[in-house]
C-alpha cells in the first residue's frame, strides 16, 4: 500500500533503495550522507532487507565493492557526499568504463579546503565528465522516485547513475514524502541482468589491458579497442537522454507523478527572462519567480533535472522565446564561470538564438540564498538585458570581497 | 595434498602463450595456485605484472574468470566479488586476490587491512618480487636494503623491507602462510590447504625477477632456493595461531645447515652496490630472524 510518511531527504533515499531490493550496500561515513547508511545498515541487521553490507574502510573501496558486486550479478548501491565523491574519483570512471549500472546518491557538500560541511554542488558537478548520469533533485519525493527511476535508467542503459541533493537542506528536512508500495515499485523495476557476469561457468578477463588500435581474437573476429569501448560509453549516455524521459513517463503513468524527465518549467508561458538552476535552489527561484509576477516582471524559471545527459535540444526549445537568460548555480569553473552556465551557453550556439545569458554563483558552503535576494538578482539583471551592452563576467551572489 | 608431482592436478589453468618474462617466478608460481584452487574460483587483479601475463584484450592466457582492478582495490575488488556471490547465494566459488609487492605493501595496504578485519572470505596472495617490476624496477617498501633500483640508482635501498608478514599475523587471520615457486610442492599444498579454510587467508610469496634482480633467467629457481636456504626468506604457515617450519625451511631447521645470506646476494647484480657493512646487517638480522622462527616452531 501507498502511504505518506513524513521524512528527511537521506530517509527517502534509503527507503527508495530498499524498495528496489538493493542486494549489495558498501558505504563509508561522512555528512550528511551518513543517516543513509546508518538506515539501511539497520535494515540489514535486522532482516529487514536481505542483502549484504559492506562496511568498507573508505569511499574508494566502497564505490570498488559495488562494481564488483555488481560484475558477478548482484544490485548494488552506495551513497557520499564531498571529500568521499572525490576520494572515489578514480572508481567513478572505471565503474562507467565497466558500463555497470550501480547507483549512488551523492548529497551534495562543499569542498575544502577549507573544510566546510554546508551544501553546494561543487563536488558532484566536478565529476561531470566520469561517464556517469547525473539527476538532480527538488525535493525529498523527487528523492524517493528519482532512486527508483535510477536503477531503472541505469538497468537499461548499462551506465551508472547518480542521484544528487544538497546537503541538509534537503538531506536533514522533513517533508512528506509517498513512499510507494513494494508491488508497484516491483512492477516498475524488473530483477537485474548483467550483461556479463563474472562466472567460472563462462571465464571472461573483464577489463585487461587494451591497445590503441582493434586486434583480432583467437577466432579471427576484429574486437573493439579502447576508442570503440568509449565511444559505445559516449553514445549509451546520448541515448540515455531518451531512457531518462521515458522512464519519468512510465513512472508518472504508473505512480502518479511527473519529475519532468530531464527538465521541467514553472510559469514560463509568455517568460521575457528565464532563469535556470538545479536542484532545490529552484525551490527559492520559485519563490522569486512569484513574487517577480506580481511585480509585472514576466519572469519563469527552467529545472535542469539531468545534468548528464545534457539537456541541449530540450534547453533551446525551452529558452527558444527568452529575451535574457540567468543561471544560478552552486559551483563554479575556476578560471572560467559555472559550469551549468557553460553548458547552457553551448547547447544555443549556432542556432541563432542571441538571447543573452548572465550567470551568478550561489550559496557556495553552505551560503542562504533567499528568494529576495534573487529577485534582486534578477531586477538588476534587467537593465542589462535591455540595453544590451557588454555582459558582465561571472556575479557572486551575496559574496563581500568587495 | 601433493607428496609428490604426480599427485599435482593436471589440468592445466595458465595456458601456454602468456606474456610473462623469460624465467617469470610469478608464472611458475601461478600455474601452481591455479591447479591447487582449480576451476570454481575468480581473480580478480590490479594493474601488475600479473596484468600481462593474463594478456592483452581479446585474447587472454588463463582459463578462469578474472576481474581488473585499479591499482589500490584488490582486497576491496575482492570483498565486492565475495559480497556479490553472497548475495547472490554463491557459496561454492573461491575468490582469489593477487596483487604485487607494490599493490599490497603500499598502495593496496588500506584496502587489504580492511578486508582482513572484516574477515571477508577470499585468499590474498601478495607475489612480492621486491619492486614495481610492472614500471620497470622502481623502489618499493617491499625492496631490501641495498637494492639497486630505477629510483635508487645511484646510492641503492637504504631501508630495510617492511615486514608485510607481521602486519597481516596481528589481523589474526585464520591462515597466513609464505612459499616460493622454487619449491612447487609445498606451494601447492599451502594453497590446497587455504582452499578449504573459511575467511581471509594471507600468503605472500618470494618471486624472483631475473630483469628485475639482475640474473640470467635460467638461474631463477635457483636464486629462489638461495632465498630460503640462506633464511632471507623462510618458508612457514599459521593456522588458527599455530605456527609451523614447512618443506626445506623445516628441514634446515632440523639439520642446521642454512648458507650464509652471501650466497644469495652474489647471484643478484642489484645487490653489486652492497656495503661490507650493509651485508653484515643483513646477516645479522636474517639471523635473528631465523632464530626467531625456530624457537617459535619449537612452541
Amino acid at each position: 500500500m501507498e502511504e505518506v510518511q513524513i521524512m528527511t531527504g537521506n530517509q527517502a533515499a534509503a527507503t527508495a533503495a530498499k524498495l528496489c531490493r538493493v542486494q549489495v550496500v558498501a558505504a563509508y561515513p561522512i555528512t550528511p550522507q551518513t543517516p543513509i547508511m546508518e538506515t539501511v545498515s539497520q535494515w540489514i541487521e535486522s532482516g529487514q532487507l536481505p542483502a549484504e553490507y559492506v562496511r568498507v574502510e573508505s569511499e574508494y573501496s566502497a564505490m570498488t565493492v559495488c562494481v564488483s558486486a555488481s560484475s558477478v550479478g548482484a544490485r548494488a548501491f552506495t551513497a557520499t557526499s564531498s571529500h568521499g565523491l572525490l576520494y572515489m574519483n578514480e572508481q567513478l570512471h572505471w565503474a562507467a568504463g565497466s558500463r555497470l549500472p550501480v547507483v549512488m546518491c551523492c548529497v551534495n557538500r562543499a569542498v575544502g579546503a577549507p573544510w566546510s560541511i554546508f551544501n553546494d554542488q561543487q563536488d558532484s558537478v566536478a565529476q561531470r565528465d566520469t561517464g556517469w548520469l547525473q539527476i538532480y533533485c527538488r525535493n525529498n519525493q523527487e528523492i524517493m522516485d528519482s532512486v527508483i527511476q535510477a536503477f531503472r535508467i541505469a538497468e537499461e542503459v548499462y551506465v551508472p547513475v547518480m542521484v544528487c541533493y544538497d546537503g541538509f537542506i534537503l538531506s536533514h528536512t522533513t517533508m512528506p514524502v509517498t513512499v510507494p508500495s513494494q508491488e508497484a515499485v516491483d512492477g516498475f523495476l524488473p530483477p537485474y541482468r548483467p550483461h556479463t557476469i563474472l562466472d567460472p561457468a563462462n571465464p571472461k578477463n573483464i577489463n585487461p589491458v587494451i591497445f590503441p588500435a582493434r586486434k583480432l581474437n583467437k577466432d579471427g573476429v576484429l574486437c573493439n579497442a579502447y576508442m570503440e569501448f568509449r565511444h559505445l560509453l559516449y553514445k549509451a549516455t546520448i541515448e540515455a537522454k531518451q531512457t531518462i524521459t521515458r522512464a519519468n513517463e512510465e513512472f508518472a503513468a504508473k505512480f502518479g507523478r511527473d519529475h519532468g524527465g530531464l527538465l521541467w518549467s514553472y510559469k514560463t508561458e509568455r517568460a521575457d527572462y528565464l532563469l535556470v538552476s538545479m536542484g532545490s535552489l529552484t525551490s527559492e527561484l520559485s519563490a522569486a519567480v512569484d513574487t517577480l509576477r506580481d511585480q509585472g516582471i514576466a519572469a519563469g524559471l527552467v529545472g535542469v533535472r539531468a545534468f548528464r545527459p545534457f539537456p541541449d535540444a530540450e534547453l533551446r526549445e525551452a529558452l527558444r522565446e527568452a529575451k535574457g537568460i540567468i543561471v544560478f548555480e552552486k559551483d563554479v569553473s575556476y578560471g572560467y564561470e559555472g559550469a551549468l552556465c557553460s553548458d547552457l551557453k553551448a547547447a544555443l550556439y549556432g542556432t541563432g538564438k542571441e538571447a543573452p545569458v548572465i550567470n551568478f554563483v550561489a550559496g557556495l558552503g553552505g551560503r542562504d540564498v533567499r528568494a529576495r535576494e534573487l529577485v534582486e538578482a534578477v531586477s538588476e539583471s534587467i537593465p542589462l538585458f535591455e540595453s544590451k551592452t557588454s555582459f558582465p563576467a561571472t556575479r557572486w551572489l551575496n559574496c563581500h570581497t568587495g | 595434498m601433493a607428496e609428490n608431482i604426480f599427485k599435482v592436478n593436471e589440468t592445466e589453468y595458465l595456458l601456454k602463450g602468456n606474456r610473462s618474462c623469460i624465467g617469470c617466478g610469478l608464472a611458475l608460481a601461478y600455474r601452481y595456485i591455479l591447479k591447487a584452487l582449480r576451476e570454481n574460483t575468480i581473480v580478480t587483479l590490479p594493474a601488475c605484472c600479473l596484468t600481462v601475463v593474463h594478456g592483452l584484450y581479446p585474447n587472454t592466457a588463463v582459463n578462469l574468470p578474472c576481474l581488473n582492478c585499479t591499482f589500490p582495490t584488490t582486497a576491496a575488488s575482492a570483498s565486492g566479488i565475495a559480497a556479490g556471490l553472497a548475495a547472490l547465494n554463491r557459496t561454492d566459488i573461491t575468490v582469489l586476490a593477487m596483487a604485487g609487492d607494490g599493490g599490497t605493501f603500499d598502495i593496496g595496504i588500506q584496502a587489504l587491512t580492511g578486508a582482513a578485519e572484516r574477515g571477508t572470505d577470499f585468499i590474498y596472495v601478495c607475489y612480492d618480487n621486491e619492486a614495481y617490476m610492472n614500471t620497470g624496477t622502481q623502489r618499493s617498501s617491499a625492496t631490501p636494503l641495498g637494492a639497486l633500483t630505477t629510483t635508487t640508482p645511484v646510492i641503492a635501498k637504504t631501508q630495510g623491507k617492511k615486514d608485510m608478514l607481521k602486519i597481516m599475523e596481528a589481523h589474526d587471520i585464520p591462515y597466513l602462510a609464505t612459499a616460493s615457486p622454487s619449491y612447487p610442492l609445498d606451494l601447492y599444498d599451502k594453497f590446497v590447504k587455504a582452499k578449504r579454510i573459511k575467511g581471509t587467508r594471507y600468503l605472500q610469496l618470494n618471486i624472483p625477477c631475473p630483469p628485475g634482480w639482475f640474473f640470467p633467467p635460467k638461474d631463477m629457481v635457483k636464486v629462489g632456493r638461495l632465498a630460503v636456504e640462506t633464511g632471507m626468506f623462510v618458508l612457514y604457515e599459521i593456522e588458527d595461531g599455530k605456527f609451523r617450519l614447512t618443506g626445506r625451511s623445516k628441514t634446515i631447521a632440523e639439520k642446521g645447515r642454512r648458507l650464509p645470506v652471501i650466497h644469495y646476494i652474489e647471484q643478484q647484480g642489484r645487490f653489486k652496490k652492497m656495503s661490507a657493512d650493509q651485508l653484515a646487517l643483513i646477516q645479522s638480522a636474517v639471523d635473528d630472524n631465523w632464530n626467531g622462527y625456530v624457537k617459535r616452531s619449537q612452541g
